[in-house]
């Protein structure tokens, strides 16, 4: 086809959508997830302005996604099993499966060939090819006690590998799927009690299971051959009586500035930061609630937090040289998550009961607009594409 | 979260201790506005928006089923220690777990 036709034809697709009908890249896009409509819109940051929305997701509740290595395709996981694959450039749903009944997250392979998703119900991890969205591998999450048990903090480790964590048995599975119908599993047992996430750090080399039922992190060395799991930051509540947690915090997001990563303490108002060399900590932040997300600025200047409810008003911005807090926000109603743009000049921060995402100058840190959206859950740019452990 | 309509209920209970203590309290319909909201949005971080269950327990009829509305009501308030389960005794008062465990062992969507 002559290309001229081929651009008209795409022009119509795109007018038809009620997209914005011009050629454009995809590196300034992102999607920002309406939790209650089973919507997602598609935005973009450098006019700061929504796209379109696409319909029809299923219960969005918890979604998290994870995009396509062009990063034109966002694939979004709903809370009812659902994984939908989204075209942001035509604002359609490009295909979609319900492949159980109760999932929470995923993951997709540096080669961009198979998007993995972890379930609570039944507990396990599925594989799918990212082109259409076929089962190619059914991972059931049996743990050592011969029990199922929910699968959390599902990242992509490098080759066909994914890492995950099974929350009842308290175990972490490394799962090599060079070939998916015979897939090779490493099972870490004895990790400690009740992990309730997991993350890939940004070089790819660890993976670290942040555990409820104990007073620590459980560090996988994905460099080393024998692939232990070891406890880090051992007694950092320093037995003191854990505060009630109202929210989960989540890791995934997470970040180093410079040689910290900064982690959500459970059960303590604190935010730690961990010496990425020693896995020792170097230091310990106070804020004012229960920290569910902790998130750097990209290059790591600023750290911003925000808070399980009943401070989830409010978000702290935690300067990283001086290891303080410098700035108490309030951007709206139940702050459910936020995301910088890629070089880290905005952040993107959601109020969900205040029906609005609220965006900041991260060097102002004043709000430049608001943009109304309907109950707005988790923001993800297109740019995560190309970053390791997300 | 309104914490103005807590205030508000608080400063009811004081004024008549006897209806707050009489267990007949069906929170008022705005307090059960709030309740709903924080049942589907805050419990729903947990247990799903749906109440399908997540990390915690599925709370639809047929999983509590059989379970005592009281206990239910003394897990809503107290909590489970060593699990995930958190004490709400400081924004939800007897009456109103008591009136949460009713809805959610006759559900949410059979209304
Ligand atoms: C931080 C996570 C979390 C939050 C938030 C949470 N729960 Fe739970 N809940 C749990 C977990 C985990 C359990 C299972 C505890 C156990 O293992 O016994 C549970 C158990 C329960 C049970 C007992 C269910 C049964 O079948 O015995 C009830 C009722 C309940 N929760 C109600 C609530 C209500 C109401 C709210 C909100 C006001 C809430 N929960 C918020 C984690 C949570």
């Amino acid at each position: 086809m002559p290309i001229e036709r081929l651009l008209g034809a795409m022009m119509l697709v795109l007018v038809a959508t009620g997209c914005v009908p011009v050629l454009r890249g995809t590196g300034d896009l992102g999607i920002v997830v309406e939790r209650a409509t089973g919507r997602v819109q598609v935005v973009e940051t450098t006019g700061r302005s929504v796209l379109g929305t696409v319909e029809g997701l299923g219960d969005l509740s918890h979604a998290a996604a994870v995009f396509s290595r062009d990063g034109r395709h966002a694939f979004i996981f709903g809370r009812d099993g659902g994984l939908t694959k989204v075209d942001l450039l035509t604002g359609t749903i490009a295909a979609r499966v319900v492949q159980a009944g109760n999932s929470i997250g995923g993951a997709i392979s540096d080669d961009g060939s198979l998007v993995a998703v972890s379930n609570y119900e039944p507990g396990g991890i599925k594989v799918f090819d990212t082109a259409t969205l076929r089962q190619v591998a059914d991972i059931p999450a049996v743990g050592a006690d011969g029990r199922p048990s929910k699968v959390v903090g599902l990242g992509e480790a490098s080759g066909k590998t994914f890492i995950f964590t099974l929350y009842d048995a308290g175990e972490i599975w490394i799962a090599d799927l060079e070939t998916p119908d015979r897939p090779h599993i490493r099972k870490i047992t004895g990790i400690g009690r009740l992990p309730y996430d997991g993350l890939v750090t940004g070089d790819g080399h660890f993976y670290i299971a942040g555990l409820f039922g104990e007073d620590g992190l459980a560090l996988v060395d994905l460099w080393s051959p024998e692939k232990t799991a070891r406890r880090i930051l051992d007694r950092y509540g320093r037995g003191e009586q854990k505060l009630p947690v109202y929210k989960m915090p989540h890791l995934r997001n997470l970040s180093t500035a410079g040689r910290l990563l900064f982690l959500p303490a459970v059960g303590q108002h604190v935010v730690l930061a961990a010496d990425t060399g020693t896995w020792t900590e170097a230091g310990r932040v106070a804020v004012l609630g229960q920290p569910v997300f902790a998130v750097a600025r990209p290059g790591g200047r600023q750290v911003w937090v925000n808070f399980a409810h009943p401070d989830n008003d409010a978000v702290q911005v935690i300067d990283v040289p001086t290891m303080t807090v410098i700035d108490t926000l309030r951007p709206g109603k139940a702050i459910l998550h936020m995301e910088f743009t890629p070089r880290g000049e905005q952040v993107w921060i959601s109020a969900r009961d205040s029906d609005e995402v609220v965006i900041y100058d991260a060097e102002t840190r004043k709000p430049v607009q608001r943009l109304p959206a309907d109950k707005p859950s988790g923001i993800f740019m297109s740019t995560r594409a190309a970053r390791m452990g997300l | 979260m309104s914490t103005r309509a807590v205030g508000v209920v608080i400063a009811c209970l004081a004024a008549l201790p006897s209806v707050a203590t009489a267990g007949t309290g069906e929170p008022d319909p705005a307090r059960r506005q709030a309740l709903l909201h924080l049942l589907r949005q805050d419990c729903g971080s947990c247990h799903g928006m749906t109440l399908k269950g997540g990390l915690g327990l599925p709370l639809l009829p047929d999983t509590l089923a059989g379970k005592d509305e009281a206990a239910l009501a003394d897990v809503i308030r107290n909590g489970v220690p060593g699990t995930p389960m958190p004490p709400w005794a400081f924004s939800i008062s007897p009456d109103e777990a008591l009136w949460l465990a009713r809805i959610l062992k006759e559900g949410l969507h059979a209304d």
